[in-house]
């Protein structure tokens, strides 16, 4: 390129001229810039002979603090924060680098302004004035000595007015305290005012004893203390003690050992076998993968030491040729099965804990057992409200079928369907009022409303005429399901709609850790008692009650006592139906509403008046009750698989109509009918 | 002389002359064999419709006949494919294992097993063969399997409901209930049966891939057109002696055929276990058709879309199960195999794969409400045999009491 030194050259004087020019303001502005600062270090040194407190410290150990070590600094921290007002605010900014050297050597916290810091006497937590970036030094301590001057800091924090702050500060040590905060902790309860947080603070420093105490007296002490109680915070701090380590020994086990194993019994040969490798103990056994490859490795003329490869397709002839390649030399030895168990069997295996002190880890190890007692019992009342929350949607779902089932004699396989309609209404309500808790109460009248009118409608138009072939009602219902479930397809789509529940429904009532339940669970219990007290209230003492009973026990005598048995079974039928609807709300609430949500509930409820016996509400109760808790249980058993647990409960049931074809409470006489 | 079973059932040679001109025409008609005019597909939905045909005529037996509305027909059905499915999935992954198998030496029968079961197990995360497994390298262990499995569980279950005297809406709903329990067991990863991913690639018959699947699928058409035909005749032959008396008797009245002294519970069990075989073979005969299976297939809906069928077929006469099962599963897949018209009402436009769901259960409610016969009753109608009319309110308090323009002629 020609042109670019020619450029150059012309323009090298201009350069010059400028760079000299800049020399000369830079040399003229120093003056001024010296003598701008000057006064600074003379007021510190004019505050020198006065040197208190924290200005004391810092002055002292400078050098220390610029250029913090771990190893070192323990002391400085200390210092500092005994050093009385200023030092927590110093510390915290410390360990946040906020704090600044000035190039004079006194500290500064520091804020980053546009160009340079805006600088606070750490003192006094005054503005300080300002300074250029080349001024300062920012002090940036590692994460160990952050770590130091964050567990004295601790201390501060622990006694700050603050009562917001203080539980911060507990919330930390809970989380990760260490033996360094046991003292502080100490010495913060006794000036501590309030009563829960002193209570917590008690707490924790048993809970930090059991951990680091300094003997092993005061740590059993602490461990004993807590009883059976029930916090996760203790099981946390137990469990690190009881923290066991499988090891193999060459003679007897030694440490803190928690139990010995004996090889076959209580340590498979392969684990332990496993265990002699990993300690370096034994040599590596030769995996089928490893012995094949071996052999591959060593095919001569179409054998492996002596045998053809065509031979070689079962394990022992496999086997024999790998000796053969070992004999020969060719392939280095491995252990063989025979050598496995002799190495298995000449040593010995325990599990150590990883804390040494025997006291302690049985007196942790007793304190567990007390707990895990409490917890198991805990987790059974869990289970037991889990149960009867399960048992109560159940019951919901059932007892609208119950009614035409039970009272009728009718099937009703769109029974389903009418829960999902429920569920439905409960959404198209949604969209119109905004307000949840107002919509909630609006929909599940007017859920009821639907469903009844379209349980009279279907009985009416197909139900009234297959009294007399129940089996074709249950066809014929199951027609009408087919219908709905797609109309609801069609007209809602395949996703999940919303059905938001109330925001005072949100959450759950923890009874403790173990123990909790939520709100919407509660309401649905609730409403199923409702329900429960409706239905009884119904039947027992209104003149529909009455009507329906004797329908149902002798439907021409009924009629020839003036009562319409028609009129009645159509307000049975939509009774139930509406039932039905009504807990679609509820079971809305809380599943996805999909066009399948009745037919996830249908069988289940067929089996809860099923196996409860029908034509008896207190036996769909009992249905419920015992479809509930069985799922919970199998559940509970075997907690990973809810699918399982639906197919032996489902197993269970069919058995149980083996014992009992009638249900838990089976009518008798002339009620039962055939 | 007393008559012989096909005198007494006239429809059967009917029955089996229109099948075997069927298949024929079909085998004329396909591409293997014939003109082409026929796809490869369709052969093979005809081939499964057969099938259908064959479960349907069990559940006529079993429901039309002797009154017990069985709602886990299907459950023995897919049984039946799930037993020949692991044959076909088993020995065809050991070909594949074999044929790609890398390295000098033979592989000892831990390895193959190992690899077999890495191929069909990897999807649900396990690389050991079940135990259910242990027979599925022996396709005649396997066809027995399809037999003995469903007949089992049929035995067993009938055994325990029909000796507790359930009976009526309670057996359909525990029949339900065990149609679930199975398809939500089978659900499960850990069922060894690959969970709901079910058995897959089962239209490859191993050993026979050289014939092409435009031969295979006519050879499953002569296969199910063989088994439907037996299955007719051993359901017409059942169902015309003194055997088809008792159960029709015990049908219509239960207690009263006890009371005759006959063991109705014998009866019924005979039935129930008998007809799930019969599924167990026509399932046997579909999946390989159909080429994968699983667990949704035996659903409980499964089993009553059979009833509705059936009901809408004709139930208590053989031919009107087949006609049932055929016509509605034909015209179902035509429905929704989304080549009917759309139908413009001017306000909205009806999608028939969205409504004919809803077109087939409000067909299903007014055959159940006007048409009790079914399809069959047209037949009926052909010959001019009308039922009575029983009109007017019942003279008497039983089902069965005359009634007052009954009385009257």
């Amino acid at each position: 390129m020609p042109p670019l030194p020619l450029i150059s050259r012309t323009s090298g004087a201009g350069m010059r001229t400028t760079f000299l020019a800049l020399m000369a303001s830079l040399c003229l502005a120093l003056p001024g810039f010296a003598q701008d600062t000057a006064p600074q270090p003379q007021t510190t040194d004019l505050s020198q002979p006065a040197l208190t407190g924290l200005a004391a410290v810092l002055a002292a150990h400078a050098d220390q603090i610029a250029k913090p070590s771990r190893q070192t600094i323990g002391p400085v921290i200390a210092a500092i924060g005994a050093a009385g007002p200023g030092a927590p605010a110093f510390l915290e900014a410390w360990a946040d680098k906020r704090v600044g050297q000035r190039k004079d050597g006194a500290f500064f916290l520091i804020e980053k302004t546009g160009d340079g810091y805006a600088l606070i006497d750490p003192m006094t937590g005054t503005p300080a004035g300002t300074a250029p970036k080349a001024e300062i030094t920012e002090l940036k301590p590692n994460s160990g000595v952050r770590g130091l001057i964050a567990s004295a800091l601790v201390e501060f924090q622990l006694m700050d007015p603050d009562p917001a702050k203080r539980q911060a500060a507990m919330d930390s040590l809970a989380r990760d305290g260490g033996p360094e905060h046991l003292e502080p902790l100490r010495a913060a309860i006794e000036g501590e005012t309030d009563p829960a947080i002193r209570a917590q603070k008690e707490r924790l420093e048993r809970l930090l004893t059991i951990r680091f105490g300094a003997t092993s007296e005061k740590r059993v002490a602490a461990i004993e203390s807590f009883g059976a109680d029930l916090g996760l915070d203790l099981r946390g701090a137990l469990n690190p003690i009881l923290v066991t380590r499988r090891t193999a020994f060459v003679d007897a086990p030694s440490g803190n050992i928690a139990a010995e194993l004996r090889a076959p019994r209580q340590i498979s040969e392969d684990e332990a076998y496993k265990l002699l490798v990993s300690q370096g103990l034994a040599p590596a056994r030769l995996t089928r993968a490893d012995l094949r490859a071996a052999l591959e490795a060593h095919i001569e003329n179409g054998t492996v030491g002596g045998f053809a490869l065509a031979d070689l397709d079962s394990p022992a002839a496999r086997d024999a040729a790998y000796t053969a390649l070992e004999q020969a030399g060719t392939v280095p030895a491995a252990a063989t099965d025979d050598e496995v168990a002799a190495a298995v069997a000449a040593h010995r295996y325990a599990d150590v804990y990883a804390e040494p002190d025997a006291a302690v880890t049985d007196a942790a190890r007793t304190a567990m057992k007390r707990i895990t007692l409490k917890v198991d019992a805990m987790q059974m009342a869990d289970l037991g409200l889990d149960a009867l929350s399960l048992a109560s949607i159940y019951f919901l779902a059932a007892i609208g079928l119950a009614i035409t089932f039970g009272v009728m004699r009718v099937i009703n396989m769109a029974h389903g369907e009418f829960i999902t309609m429920g569920a439905y209404t409960g959404y198209v309500v949604q969209q119109f009022i905004a307000d949840y808790t107002v919509s909630i109460l609006v929909a599940l009248p007017l859920a009821f409303a639907v469903t009844f009118l379209a349980g009279v409608a279907m009985e009416r138009l197909v139900i009234r005429h297959l009294y007399k072939r129940p089996l074709e009602t249950l066809l014929a219902t199951f027609g009408i399901s087919i219908a709905l479930q797609q109309i609801f397809k069609n007209v809602f789509g395949t996703q999940a709609r919303p059905l938001t529940s109330p925001g005072w429904l949100d959450g759950a009532w923890v009874l403790n850790d173990v123990v909790s339940i939520s709100y919407i669970r509660i309401a649905i219990f609730v409403l199923a008692l409702i329900f429960l007290g409706v239905f009884l209230f119904i039947m027992n003492r209104t003149r529909l009650g009455l009507e329906v009973r004797a329908v149902t026990q002798n439907p021409s005598m009924a009629a020839s006592m003036g009562i319409n048995p028609d009129r009645i079974n159509m307000l049975t039928f939509g009774l139930g139906s509406g039932i039905a609807g009504i807990a679609g709300v509820a079971i809305g609430l809380f599943a996805k509403v999909t066009s399948e949500l009745g037919s996830d509930y249908i069988v289940q409820s067929f089996m809860t008046v099923v196996v409860g016996g029908v034509g008896n509400i207190w036996g769909t109760l009992a249905g419920a009750t015992l479809n509930g808790t069985l799922q919970k249980g199998i559940e509970w058993l075997n907690p990973s698989n809810t699918l399982a647990a639906q197919t032996y409960m489902i197993l269970f049931i069919i058995v149980f109509i083996q014992f009992r074809p009638r249900g838990i409470i089976a009518l008798k006489g002339r009620a039962a009918g055939d | 002389m007393k008559p012989g079973s096909l005198a007494k059932n006239p429809s059967v040679l009917t029955f089996l002359l229109v099948l075997a001109v069927f298949t024929l025409g079909v085998t004329v008609l396909s591409d293997a064999y014939g003109s082409g005019l026929i796809s490869t597909s369709m052969v093979k939905t005809l081939g499964k419709t057969l099938c259908l045909c064959l479960i349907a005529i069990a559940m006529d037996l079993i429901w039309g006949y002797t009154g017990i509305l069985s709602l886990g027909h299907f459950a023995f059905f897919g049984l039946g494919g799930y037993m020949v499915g692991m044959w076909l999935m088993f020995a065809r992954t050991r070909d594949i294992v074999l044929s790609s198998a890398g390295g000098a030496l033979p592989m000892t029968p831990q390895e193959l097993s190992d690899a077999i079961a890495t191929q069909i197990f990897g999807v649900v995360g396990t690389s050991e063969l079940p135990a259910v497994w242990a027979f599925a390298g022996s396709l005649p262990a396997q066809l027995a399997l399809v037999v003995l499995v469903p007949g089992i569980l049929a035995f067993v279950f009938g055994w325990l409901a029909f000796h507790s005297r359930v009976t009526g809406v309670y057996l359909s709903i525990l029949t339900q209930a065990m149609t679930l329990a199975l398809s939500l067991y089978l659900f499960q990863n850990d069922s060894g049966l690959r969970g709901n991913n079910g058995l897959s690639g089962l239209q490859n018959i191993p050993g026979l891939e050289a014939a092409g699947q435009d031969a295979l699928s006519v050879w499953f058409l002569w296969a199910s057109a063989l088994a439907l035909a037996l299955g007719y005749m051993l359901a017409s032959f059942i169902v015309s002696g003194k055997f088809g008396s008792v159960i029709r008797g015990i049908r219509d009245d239960e207690a009263r055929v006890r009371f005759l002294g006959y063991s109705v519970e014998s009866y019924k069990l005979f039935v129930f276990t008998l007809t799930a075989v019969i599924a167990a073979i026509a399932g046997a005969l579909y999946y390989p058709q159909a080429g994968i299976i699983n667990p949704a297939e035996m659903a409980p809906i499964a089993s009553i879309y059979l009833a509705v069928w059936v009901a809408i077929g004709g139930r208590g006469r053989l031919y009107g199960a087949v006609v049932g099962a055929a016509f509605v599963s034909l015209v179902s897949t035509w429905f929704t195999g989304g080549r009917v018209p759309d139908l413009n009402l001017g306000f909205y436009t009806i999608k028939w794969v969205d409504w004919w769901s809803v077109l087939l259960g409000l067909s299903f409610v007014l055959v159940t409400l006007f048409a009790p016969k079914g399809l069959a009753g047209l037949v009926d109608l052909a010959q001019g045999l009308r039922s009575p009319r029983r009109g007017g309110t019942p003279l008497g308090p039983d089902d069965g009491a005359l009634q007052e323009r009954e009385a009257v002629e």
